[in-house]
């Protein structure tokens, strides 16, 4: 518990955001996932959003659909899933956030799956499509496995429903930074700033930016609001697109130079420091 | 019942949905609500389902089948609404609303096609942009409802991810709406998806049931001692049952899901009949799916039945004995559109003879009875393919 707190304190501390890449679990294979996770830690990965593939993905695009499904076709399930995050946390010591969707948490039991990542050492859970208006039961049960639920923060949100998010007292909040499902943009998304300000305003549980996220320049931007910053798509695709070996070298390059941006110009007073 | 202000019929129903999508549903519920309420909208809704839709649509007794069978059958007869089926009843209300709430753009998915073929329509009348969501493999086997959808000025993309089938355009057309809610309203096609759409479809279509109920009501006609009708997603079926369970009328009500290859073979729709509770497209509600809670595929002779889900009123429905769920075959429903064809001039949609099939495999123990099979659909969209399987 609290190990992502934690976390996106140290980061702050060393004038930092946390760099979070995403990677569906099974990818580039299965033989392959974990060498791939252990890139990522050694290029400067703060910590992991690691993806239960899920056959219906509604709040992604085309990439990490793709991504869905290769790695339910190489049989990877939750059991194996968690059995990857084990080996993560294991062998990297990054905090893992296991992302999936209702679904399949429903059909293990709430409590059961909230506590199974727990004991898989994940630190914090994603369910993409789960709003605060449904999240009770989940975030009782993850309270009481000692894991940290997000709850989520769109452009879209009202301020009524930001000061819902901020009551259910969320792990930490994930603040998405464009409207659209997950995937790559080709222009930044303009209204970050405001989502994260109004964001502070209603909690202070970590928050983290995601969805669109494409370039080091957005992540760069990003970094200087938020406490974590994620990056999916753009990471996944480059896997998708290479051989396994190749993957994971261009996985360790990729997430050094979004890393690298992480880092905070000094003159930018921030949030909580 | 009606829904719970979160959307909840018994345990079903819901809003799982991203949050991206959120402040649009409540603007949805909202805007839906003040609607209702507002005479001017009811007024110019009748309207149009008088004079463009061209309702009410008959009851007809199907005299040949009635003596054929061995009992009093009656049709209602939603095949002749306008565009061949009842989903014209859903569109023109749901297009209504997004002229309403300032939407421009409307989005929808198809099976068949004939919710596109009746959104295309719809937005055509009222002057909205309109984008169509249809899988690939549904593409293939209704390529004349395509070609209708462009002819009414519609934009129809081919989805190719997953079976290329119902669910998977359901899950691109609100993938599309994640990323266009400020400017798009998305015209859901069933009494499916997070609320208020269930309830916001099922109030469309229950004209079909308040017709029937006036034009059956023991004066003029006979009561229906037993209303048929067919479930992919359930809104035809939801529509003409819903007025008869709202009144609490002493009515057999029954469901007739997709059996496919046959419930045993594993290749069917019938989420009520052999599947088990879960969250497909934003509602918790029966679903067909593996032990991980990965969602299965459906299987159906027809596109609009080929769905591994069903509107949540329906789960509650079943659970609380209110309505009676079956399944027919694709081979059934084949033979009572031949039948419905041959001895009462009548095509009807393969959806719709499922239905029908049901009445026939049932005719010995339903001898003497009144029942109404809603014809949701005429089968001009399916005349093709039925000469290739019969070829």
């Amino acid at each position: 518990m609290r190990e992502l707190r934690r976390r996106f304190e140290r980061c702050a501390a060393e004038g930092r955001a946390a760099f979070l890449p995403y990677l569906t679990a099974g990818l580039p294979d299965p033989d392959s996932a974990l060498t791939a996770f252990e890139a990522m830690a050694e290029a400067g990965a703060d910590g992991f959003e690691v993806g239960i593939p899920y056959s219906d993905p509604l709040m992604d695009g085309p990439v990490i659909q793709e991504a869905a499904r290769r790695a339910l076709a190489a049989g990877m399930d939750v059991d194996r899933s968690f059995e990857l995050v084990a080996g993560v946390v294991d062998r990297t010591g990054v905090p893992v956030i296991a992302m999936t969707y209702v679904n399949p948490v429903l059909r293990r039991g709430v409590a059961r799956f909230m506590a199974d990542a727990a004991a898989a050492g994940a630190s914090g859970v994603i369910v993409a499509d789960l709003p605060v208006d449904e999240a009770d039961p989940f975030l009782d049960a993850a309270r009481d496995a000692g894991v940290d639920l997000a709850l989520f923060a769109a452009p879209t949100t009202t301020p009524e429903r930001l000061a819902r998010i901020g009551r259910a007292r969320p792990g930490f909040v994930y603040a998405i930074a464009d409207l659209g499902v997950t995937g790559e943009r080709d222009r930044g998304s303009r209204r970050i700033g405001d989502l994260v300000a109004e964001i502070r305003r209603v909690t202070d549980a970590p928050v983290v930016l995601g969805v669109g996220i494409t370039t080091v320049d957005d992540v760069r931007a990003a970094a200087r609001l938020a406490d974590g910053v994620i990056v999916g798509s753009a990471l996944v695709r480059r896997v998708l697109e290479a051989s396994p070996r190749a993957a994971i070298g261009e996985l360790g390059a990729a997430v050094a130079a979004y890393a690298a941006a992480c880092r905070r110009a000094p003159e930018k007073p921030l949030h909580g420091e | 019942m009606t829904a719970t202000s979160t959307g909840r019929f018994g345990p079903y129903g819901g809003r799982f949905a991203p949050e991206t999508l959120m402040p649009a549903l409540t603007e949805l519920e909202e805007a839906f609500t003040a609607a209702m309420a507002d005479p001017a909208f009811r007024g110019e809704l009748d309207g149009l389902l008088r004079d463009f839709v061209g309702r009410p649509t008959p009851v007809f007794r199907a005299a040949r089948l009635s003596e054929r069978l061995g009992l009093d059958l009656w049709l209602k007869r939603e095949d002749l609404a306008h565009t061949g089926a009842h989903k014209i009843n859903n569109t023109v209300g749901q297009a209504l609303l997004a002229r309403r709430m300032g939407k421009p753009r409307v989005i929808a998915e198809t099976g068949a096609g004939q919710h596109g073929v009746a959104t295309a329509t719809a937005c055509a009348l009222l002057g909205l942009d309109c984008v169509v969501y249809m899988g690939a493999k549904d593409i293939e086997r209704q390529a004349l409802n395509v070609y209708r959808m462009e002819l009414l000025g519609a934009e129809v993309v081919a989805v190719t991810t997953g079976a290329k089938t119902l669910k998977d355009a359901v899950s691109e057309a609100l993938r599309d709406w994640v990323g266009s809610v400020e400017t798009t309203h998305y015209i859901i096609g069933s009494v499916v998806g997070p609320h208020p759409f269930p309830v916001i479809v099922r109030e469309f279509q229950r004209v079909i049931g308040d017709e029937l109920r006036r034009q059956m009501d023991g004066r003029d006609r006979p009561a229906p001692e037993v209303v048929v009708a067919c479930v992919g997603g359930g809104s035809n079926a939801m529509g003409v049952f819903h007025p008869y369970v709202e009144a609490g009328e002493d009515v057999e009500l029954v469901g007739v899901e997709a059996a496919g290859l046959g419930i045993e073979s594993g290749r069917h729709g019938a989420s009520l009949g052999a599947g088990s509770p879960g969250v497909l497209h934003g509602a918790l509600t029966y679903m067909l799916q593996d032990d991980e809670g990965q969602v299965l595929e459906a299987h159906s002779i027809s596109a609009g039945l080929d769905y591994p889900g069903v509107g949540p009123e329906h789960a509650y429905y079943k659970d609380a004995g209110l309505v009676r769920y079956e399944a027919v075959t694709d081979a059934e429903a084949l033979d009572a559109f031949h039948l419905l064809a041959e001895v009462e001039g009548i095509i009807p949609a393969l959806e719709s003879a499922h239905a029908l099939a049901w009445v026939v495999r049932e005719a010995p123990r339903l001898a003497g009875r009144r029942v109404v099979v809603n014809l949701s659909g005429r089968g001009d969209k399916d005349v093709e393919q039925v000469a290739a399987l019969d070829a």
